[in-house]
């Protein structure tokens, strides 16, 4: 009972950075349309900087971080979509030829800011001190760090999707999401959209690196392996679908925590591949796909 | 009655999406020979009951048959190299080939065991035979949609189908075009093809149509001779209902 | 009749006279190279012909369907794995020969699983593959083994070079053959128009599935061949993504339209890392920005740049020349 308390409450603190990963990826997907490798990296920033501000001895709590951090990425990823990804979109005959264009731009990227990170950074582990205590729940230790990320990502999970189904802009997102050419009939600016769409996908990767350097050490490498549990999770959820996007993100946590518990942790890509590959054969639109 | 060929039959045929049914329970007959027009409004399921028999779409209730044998359960290649052509309402051609490549793709995946001779032969007599000879190499995508269109049929035809489905052919054509369309149409029913078209020209419909049936809302509301569906009252209502 | 369905399917017109004695003539002088040669020569060219190899097959799957594959690292590293497990005992032929098959069964596999569905997944899941083969080999190898990597029996830089040069030909040859087929036309058109082929009566998945585990043959060959070159292997070394992006880069950069794009597209860019390698640190950097680039400014390549130029003329040149011709 105490093993299955700790592989849940643990696996559901993984999963909820995982969510706010695979949402962010989602919410680029969805509506602009890029499958964007060079993800993982936005959130290693958003760690770095969290860690750096750590180090800076202000004294600041970390989530203050989330200031700084989510501008940046959002700056970034914006400037990207309207001088790269936006010309490309003008340049590709249909929208399949610019999907996986748009796959190896943002794996350029990737080669870049990956190399860039290491230069900066170094190939050391990073990790800074936070909440050290653990608090007993039913005989399950459990970190109080872990919790703390835990409830900051529902908090901004809930948020998000408030923001999706309330604001005069989440709606147009939708709209534009669920088709872009209809969108465009209504009157939502599609290209702004999609740039902003792209955008705000970097803010939650900023977000959940900011979250995840609290608990766990990080490294200028760790990128790629970020990209890929959330693309698994988005194919899981369901390509473009941000409620399948949390719904996976906690299943996967859940999963990969139980993996790395009972066998081990380099095993955990390799289940994960295993269920999208069954789930492709019996339900290829993913778990809440359209 | 008896001596009516009847090629391809649909019973009951119905497709869904999600909760809106786009066909619902619609029995048709294509008959050797002849030219079957499919009319109604937008959204009234033409295009979607043409995607049923050409196994574009499955239908989720019904049968089609093709000779009297049951296609939908079929692979739209397997339909294909079985004898039922289509065009598709946007043109889909192949960009980066000529259109001599183009309906030669036809000749050659249409029908089994083809040679590469015999599919270069049957590509000249398709080219000729729908007037496109003439620009054998001109670049796809900068051709008249005019053109594109004739190409479409082309490529359809060169596949060698007993029955030859188009979707909105001469949509969007000058009345000059529309007139070399309905031209090349009744030169391949004259080739012994049978026909069932979609179309919005209703001249076009009225004058070379030999029956004509219409959906609406994805039913069956009219059938018969061209004349007779035009001064069907529900139809009528139907169409002043449109414009209104 | 079984077997005359199988050629027809697979043997197109057969290339023009010039262009079989130009490929014949080259391969014949590349078999003279190693007696001439100093020794790093040899090694050279062989990374050369194994870049050849991985871009011309993935071009003919990926460049003709228009299915971007990621899967290449996967199958290079399963040969290199088998020729590390097998390479002792057997001679090198017989690895070649295992590898190909194994690379092409793993590629069945996959492509029944994802080509029946279109778009994006398959990047995905190609992408995918190379992770998972790696952690899975590295959880391996860990918990059964209880290593990290595993020692090839190296052979000399000649032996390396002619297998090498067997397959790259072989590949070649296949490939300009298979380009003029049905079966090699039926992969264009799916390419450029998947409904519009099949409903011309392309039998499309089948096409493509078999398309992408007959590609993915010469690549684990190449791999079996290579790992014995770099002597000590493990997961990362064996499935690194890098292996998996060169030969798409390549393919764009050399345009994926003619024969012989892939093949400039790799001599080039096997010398410019190579290149980068010896004068900077920052090349991976440099190599994100030239595949940005590439993708940006050349969607066609420097082949396809040509090709619509002579194109524009010849449409340009108006119905005169059209009319003539038969």
């Amino acid at each position: 009972m105490t093993v299955f308390l700790l592989v849940l409450i643990n696996g559901c603190i993984v999963g909820s950075t995982y969510a706010l990963m695979a949402m962010g990826m989602s919410t680029q997907y969805g509506v602009a349309r890029i499958l964007n490798i060079a993800h993982g990296e936005f959130i290693v920033l958003a760690a770095v900087v969290t860690y750096a501000l750590q180090q800076s001895g202000l004294g600041l709590h970390p989530l203050f971080a989330l200031v700084l951090a989510c501008p940046i990425v959002f700056a970034i990823s914006y400037i990207l979509h309207i001088t790269l990804y936006r010309r490309l979109r003008r340049l590709s005959p249909n929208l399949g030829v610019f999907e996986g264009n748009a796959i190896l731009v943002s794996f350029g990227i990737y080669y870049i800011a990956q190399n860039l990170l290491q230069t900066y950074m170094g190939a050391a582990p990073k990790r800074y001190p936070f909440m050290m205590t653990s608090v007993n729940i039913g005989g399950a230790g459990i970190s109080a760090a872990g919790l703390f990320v835990m409830l900051i990502a529902i908090v901004i999970c809930v948020l998000y999707t408030i923001f999706l189904s309330r604001t005069r802009l989440g709606k147009s997102i939708r709209a534009a999401s669920q088709d872009s050419q209809a969108a465009a009939h209504l009157g939502v600016k599609i290209n702004s959209i999609m740039a902003l769409c792209f955008a705000i996908g970097g803010i939650l990767a900023a977000c959940a690196g900011v979250l995840m350097s609290m608990r766990e050490q990080f490294q200028s490498t760790s990128g790629l392996g970020y990209t890929t549990i959330a693309i698994i999770i988005v194919v899981l959820g369901g390509l473009g679908s941000v409620k399948g996007a949390i719904l996976g993100g906690f299943i996967l946590g859940i999963v990969g925590y139980t993996v790395s518990h009972f066998i081990d942790s380099v095993f955990m890509i390799s289940v994960f591949y295993m269920i999208i590959l069954v789930l492709l054969i019996v339900r290829p639109k993913g778990l809440l796909g359209r | 009655m008896s001596d009516i060929v009847k090629i391809i039959t649909g019973v009951g045929v119905t497709k869904r999406f999600g909760g809106m049914t786009a066909v619902n329970n619609v029995d048709f007959e294509l008959r050797r020979g002849e030219i079957l027009g499919l009319i109604g409004p937008n959204g009234a399921g033409k295009t979607t009951l043409f995607n049923c028999i050409s196994a574009f779409y499955r239908a989720d209730e019904g049968i089609i048959t093709y000779n009297g044998n049951q296609i939908n359960r079929m692979s739209p290649d397997k339909i294909c190299r079985l004898g039922i052509a289509r065009t598709f309402q946007a043109a889909k051609n192949f960009p980066d080939m000529s259109v001599r490549e183009n309906v030669r793709m036809g000749a050659l995946f249409g029908q089994v065991g083809i040679t590469y001779d015999e599919a270069d032969r049957l590509t000249d007599e398709i080219m000729e035979f729908a007037g496109l000879d003439k620009y054998a190499h001109l670049n796809v995508p900068d051709m008249p949609l005019a053109l594109q269109k004739r190409l479409e049929v082309a490529r359809a035809l060169a596949t060698k189908p007993g029955v030859l489905m188009i979707d909105e052919v001469m949509a969007g054509l000058n009345p000059t075009e529309v007139g070399e369309a309905m031209e090349l149409v009744g030169k391949i029913r004259a080739s012994g093809v049978a026909i069932l078209m979609i179309e919005h020209v209703m001249k076009a419909i009225m004058a070379i149509c030999d029956r004509i049936i219409v959906l609406h809302h994805g039913e069956l509301i009219a059938e018969g001779a061209p004349d007779h569906v035009a001064n069907d009252p529900q139809v009528i209502e139907v169409y002043l209902g449109e414009e209104a | 009749m079984g077997l005359r369905l199988l050629k027809d399917a697979f043997w197109g017109a057969a290339p023009s006279r010039i262009q079989s004695a130009i490929i014949a003539a080259a391969i014949v002088v590349m078999a003279f190279i190693p007696g001439v040669a100093d020794t790093y020569t040899p090694l050279f060219l062989s990374w050369i012909m194994t870049y050849c190899v991985l871009s011309i097959s993935w071009s003919f799957f990926s460049g003709k369907a228009g299915y971007i594959s990621l899967a290449t690292a996967s199958f290079y590293g399963i040969g290199m794995y088998l020729q590390a497990i097998l390479g002792r005992q057997l001679p090198l032929w017989t690895t070649m020969i295992l590898a190909a098959v194994m690379a092409f069964a793993v590629g069945l596999i996959i492509g029944v699983v994802t080509l029946r569905l279109r778009g994006i997944y398959f990047t995905i899941f190609t992408f995918g593959l190379s992770l998972f083969l790696n952690r899975f080999m590295n959880w391996y190898e860990g918990a059964f083994t209880r290593t990290k990597g595993r020692m090839v029996k190296p052979y000399d830089n000649d032996t390396v070079f002619y297998a090498l040069l067997v397959v790259f030909a072989i590949t070649l040859i296949a490939v300009i053959i298979l380009n003029r087929s049905r079966f090699g036309l039926s992969l264009k058109c799916i390419g450029q128009n998947e409904d519009s082929a099949q409903h011309l009566g392309v039998r499309t998945t089948m096409t493509k599935v078999l398309a992408f585990a007959i590609t993915a043959a010469p690549v684990g060959a190449v791999g079996a061949v290579m790992s014995t070159k770099i002597g000590y292997i493990d997961p990362n070394t064996a499935f690194g993504l890098n292996t998996s992006f060169f030969p798409v880069l390549m393919a764009i950069f050399g345009g994926m339209s003619s024969t012989y794009g892939p093949i400039i597209g790799a001599v080039v860019f096997y010398a410019l890392q190579d290149y980068l390698l010896r004068v900077t640190n920052w090349h991976m950097i440099i190599f994100g920005a030239v595949m940005v680039v590439v993708i940006m400014l050349l969607p066609n390549g420097v082949f396809g740049v040509v090709d619509t130029i002579l194109r524009k003329r010849r449409s340009a040149g108006g119905g005169a020349e059209a009319s003539h011709q038969p």
